[in-house]
């Protein structure tokens, strides 16, 4: 069997990169995948770790993000989608009326 | 040996998704990359949550991304007014985000580098054949030990359906 400690640092690895897509890309559409693709690496290590103490919680607990990330989708592209009718564009640096 | 080959094909497609100047393409990559992820699932011994994860995000959330990618037609990025500095040479606060990128991945590192156990093997605890992840068995737990989440849960969908439908209508009184 593969050791948990594997499924953490490939858990760690992917949560880095969704931290870094949000960090560098300048499209509001793939930030919310770079969001996806965090919350998909903490699944990850829900499945893994309910594997080991041989519970089913950790599914469960799987369940429930999914079904937040699903609403966090929607809410995200239709803000996404009332932002692109004020300004048609989806650069986050577009959309600076409230910085100072 | 699966796990290498659907741990890597995770990464790869990960990377892909941030690396794509063409959100379409993003879309797509994150779709192999939830594919790979449901392989580790049932690697897990969770078939379920594979199942799940293919249904609901693979064939749900992704088509409502492809829709609005499609729907808003978007040009890539790099060609509006806004896109003119690269993301290595922008102010203070692009090169905080990349410093704090960086040390997120070092300190995760250097925590499970340090972690006591690491070595086990998922399933150590479970006796060998036995079947931790009945479907049944999560259905029993979900009604039972988390109604309350449960129920929390379906309140938030339905408050999620109504804020999408109010924020992405059109303003007709203002016209």
């Amino acid at each position: 069997m593969t050791p948990i400690g594997h499924y953490l640092i490939l858990s760690a690895i992917l949560f880095a990169i969704g931290t870094a897509g949000v960090f560098f890309r300048r499209n509001l559409i793939t930030i919310l995948l770079s969001i996806e693709i965090m919350l998909n690496a903490v699944n990850l290590t829900f499945v893994a770790f309910g594997r080991q103490i041989g519970a089913v919680d950790g599914q469960v607990i799987v369940f429930f993000v999914m079904t937040v990330a699903a609403a966090e989708a929607a809410v995200g592209l239709a803000i996404v989608i009332a932002l692109f009718r004020h300004r048609e564009s989806l650069n986050p640096e577009a959309f600076t009326s409230l910085k100072w | 040996m699966l796990f290498y080959v659907f741990g890597g094909l995770a990464i790869v497609s990960a990377l892909g998704v941030i690396g794509q100047r063409n959100p379409i393409y993003s879309v797509l990559a994150l779709v192999l990359m939830f594919a790979s992820l449901a392989g580790l699932y049932v690697v897990l011994d969770a078939p379920f949550t594979a199942v799940t994860q293919i249904i609901i995000y693979a064939g749900a959330i992704m088509v409502l991304f492809l829709f609005v990618v499609m729907l808003l037609n978007n040009p890539l990025e790099g060609h509006s007014p806004y896109d003119r500095s690269h993301p290595l040479r922008r102010t203070a606060a692009g090169r905080m985000g990349g410093v704090l990128a960086v040390m997120l991945v070092a300190e995760l590192a250097w925590g499970l580098s340090r972690m006591v156990g690491a070595g086990a093997p998922v399933a150590g605890d479970v006796a060998a054949g036995a079947v931790v992840s009945s479907v049944r068995e999560i259905g029993v737990k979900i009604f039972t030990d988390y109604r309350f989440a449960f129920e929390a849960t379906s309140i938030l969908i339905l408050v999620a359906m109504i804020g999408a439908v109010v924020l992405a209508r059109r303003e007709e009184a203002t016209r």
